[in-house]
């Protein structure tokens, strides 16, 4: 059976598109067909963040409206043959989705896909409700910061009440992506720690990214960072949290500080 | 391994990203808020030939690589038996 997961957050910029993108291709290299969709519209950027950027001619919106047939919109990875990304456009009308359209190319999806994988805009305005309106499964994108924290409780509130799941009863499951973490700072005591985050949004972890450089270079390269540099920690994050949404049962690591260069040559440890 | 290399891997993708975004916003800029020349090509091409033969829009393929010399626009589609005159 199919699953329809929303990457969500409220906040920009604490790393949907890069999880979309890792977790998807994560889970494609894994062996199961995969469709990653970009519901930024007016703002698409999986397709960079993928690689994809040349070869989009239609999108999301022409599909919705009927203008393109869903086969002619999605875009086959070159690297991995079971995955596969539907591009948002770059139209600026904000009602170019229906909740009705959606719905219809959502269900098409889930006939030739594993895993439906929604890269939702930042905002809880429509673009945010439409992207999680379906969904069986919540990715809570959240970085250790209180902003975004925030900005994930509210999400939270609306995954419980606005999509097709909670407005028939059933329980939405979510589950938190705690990326961009720093596990020196958390270490000082300047960033929130893992448990403080899953104390106050209380949702089951999937998993922790640390803030890594090896994010940046992958995205540079258009490549998921999983493709890119398989043995990176971030990579290894993400293929973990996709095992974990298979079902397997792997333990979450909390990431540790890595040594310093310069305490590495002066002999200490940076650790507190 | 050189010392480029051992420092290299993380900077010299930034070459990369400029060089992608380069080639990108060149034609996201050459559409100047309106559609992409290549949609709008493939629309009417499309078009010209559905005036003569009756077309299935589910055996038409659409593929395009945007270059920064050349970009390629190819357009598969599957024709009726009927369509043609038999020789
Ligand atoms: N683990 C990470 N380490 C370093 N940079 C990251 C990480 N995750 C995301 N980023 C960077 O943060 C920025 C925002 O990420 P993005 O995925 O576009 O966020 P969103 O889709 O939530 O707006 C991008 O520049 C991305 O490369
Ligand atoms: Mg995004």
């Amino acid at each position: 059976m199919s699953k329809v997961v929303v990457v969500t957050s409220g906040k920009g910029g604490v790393g949907k598109t890069t999880s979309s993108a890792s977790l998807g291709a994560a889970l494609a290299q894994a062996g199961q067909k995969v469709v990653v969709v970009d519901f930024d519209v007016g703002l698409r950027n999986l397709d960079l963040v993928m690689g994809a950027e040349r070869r989009v001619v239609f999108d999301l919106v022409n599909v919705v409206q009927g203008d393109a047939k869903l086969a002619q919109a999605l875009i086959r990875d070159k690297r991995v043959e079971t995955l596969s990304l539907l591009p948002a456009s770059q139209t600026r009308d904000k009602d170019a989705l229906t909740e009705e359209g959606v719905g219809r190319v959502i269900d098409d999806l889930r006939e030739q896909f594993d895993w439906v994988i929604c890269d939702s805009p930042a905002g809880i305005e429509k673009g945010a409700t439409l992207a999680m309106r379906f969904a069986d499964l919540a990715v809570v994108v959240t970085n250790p910061e209180v902003s975004s924290v925030r900005d994930s409780d509210r999400i939270i509130g609306l995954l419980d009440s606005k999509t097709q799941r909670a407005e028939s009863g059933d329980r939405m499951e979510k589950q938190l992506l705690l990326t961009r973490y720093d596990p020196a700072r958390a270490a000082r005591g300047e960033m929130m720690s893992v448990e403080d985050v899953l104390e106050i949004l209380a949702i089951p972890l999937l998993g922790i990214v640390s803030e890594s450089p090896d994010v940046l270079s992958a995205s540079n390269v258009g490549c998921p960072v999983t493709l890119h540099n398989p043995g990176s920690p971030a990579a290894q994050a993400y293929s973990e949290a996709a095992r974990r949404l298979m079902g397997d049962n792997v333990a979450v690591s909390v990431p540790k500080e890595r040594q310093s260069f310069m305490s590495r040559l002066f002999g200490r440890k940076a650790v507190a | 391994m050189s010392l480029l290399n051992f420092f290299g891997k993380g900077r010299r993708s930034a070459p990369v990203a400029r060089d992608r975004l380069q080639l990108l916003l060149a034609h996201e800029r050459g559409l100047g808020g309106g559609e992409d020349l290549a949609a709008i090509l493939q629309q009417e091409i499309l078009a010209v030939i559905a005036k003569h033969i009756a077309i299935d829009r589910d055996r038409v393929v659409v593929k395009l690589d945007r270059g920064d010399q050349v970009s390629t626009l190819e357009i598969d589609i599957e024709m009726p038996e009927t369509a043609l005159p038999k020789s």
